[in-house]
């Protein structure tokens, strides 16, 4: 199970780019293309490896807004977290949800079509969800650095 | 920006959650011929609407527990630089994502740690130091979940 110095270099040439073909990726960790996919395939099977996904561009699809909003829970009641978090899954434009030890309990990425369009969901479907005792808003600006890249 | 039908959707949604599959498997998954599923796939690529590729892996397994997002506040407003605040956040190789946002902070930061302590020297000698960087705050991330959005 403990990963080795191999695995950690293959690892990192896979985070660069994930759509390396196995051949490319076994001469980049300097190991044979049949040591490269063993090594692979026992990450995976370990769940080292969770999976490779497609990252979806919301804004090439219309979806222009994207927000993080960030609340605080009323946590005098011992099911705010779980009826919040429920609520929250059940709201097509939420994209992330993340809980946290700070300041802040929750967050929530949303994105929307246009500014009009993120009143309505904000109005609709956010302030209603249980059990908020504050929110603020983000709204994002730009993109300055979106990598899966770890200090490995 | 290009019109989806609901095999586009279905599409999307199988390849957010594997991207390794080729457009032979996913074709048969959805009841396309390779070629037809393989020029979809091909359009929503053109399109920007599938931008690359994102590895998932367990970073606890790999020795890094600890997540934390922090909302930073630039200090003096007008007399930074945003390039150099900007150049010097994305050279930190523990920070995976920088957003530049408009609301109660300048920017939000994803950064992965060892521990908490290992956390602690990335913030104390690679945040604070920042160029231009004034109020920082942090929250540990507990849980997090991605969600298909208005795809799902």
């Amino acid at each position: 199970m403990p990963i080795d110095d191999t695995d950690r270099r293959i690892l990192r040439h896979m985070l660069a780019d994930p759509t390396l073909p196995n051949a490319d990726l076994a001469q980049l960790a300097g190991v044979t293309a049949a040591t490269c996919w063993r090594r692979i395939e026992k990450m995976r099977s370990d769940g080292v490896i969770e999976g490779v996904r497609a990252k979806i561009n919301w804004r090439a699809l219309g979806w222009e807004v994207e927000v993080s909003l960030r609340f605080v829970l009323d946590k005098t009641n011992p099911r705010a977290f779980d009826e919040f978090l429920e609520a929250a899954r059940a709201v097509p434009e939420v994209i992330e949800i993340q809980t946290f030890l700070g300041q802040t309990d929750a967050r929530l990425n949303v994105i929307a079509r246009d500014m009009a369009h993120y009143q309505t969901i904000y109005r609709t479907q956010i302030l209603t969800l249980p059990h908020i005792q504050e929110t603020d808003a983000l709204m994002l600006i730009g993109w300055v650095k979106d990598t899966s890249e770890l200090p490995l | 920006m290009i019109a989806l039908d609901d095999l586009d959707r279905a599409i999307l949604r199988a390849l957010a959650a594997d991207a390794s599959q080729n457009a032979g498997a996913l074709g048969r998954r959805l009841n396309l011929s390779q070629p037809a599923c393989w020029r979809r796939v091909k359009r929503l690529e053109d399109a920007g609407i599938i931008a690359g590729k994102r590895l998932d892996l367990d970073r606890a397994a790999l020795g890094f527990g600890v997540s934390v997002f922090l909302g930073i506040k630039l200090a003096t407003r007008g007399r930074v630089s945003l390039e150099d605040f900007e150049r010097a956040a994305r050279a930190i190789p523990e920070v995976q994502v920088i957003q530049h946002v408009l609301g109660q902070f300048d920017y939000r930061m994803r950064v992965t740690a060892r521990d908490i302590s290992d956390f602690e020297r990335v913030l104390r000698r690679r945040v604070m130091t920042l160029p231009g960087v004034g109020h920082v705050e942090a929250n540990v991330v507990l849980s997090e979940d991605r969600r298909l959005g208005p795809l799902g």
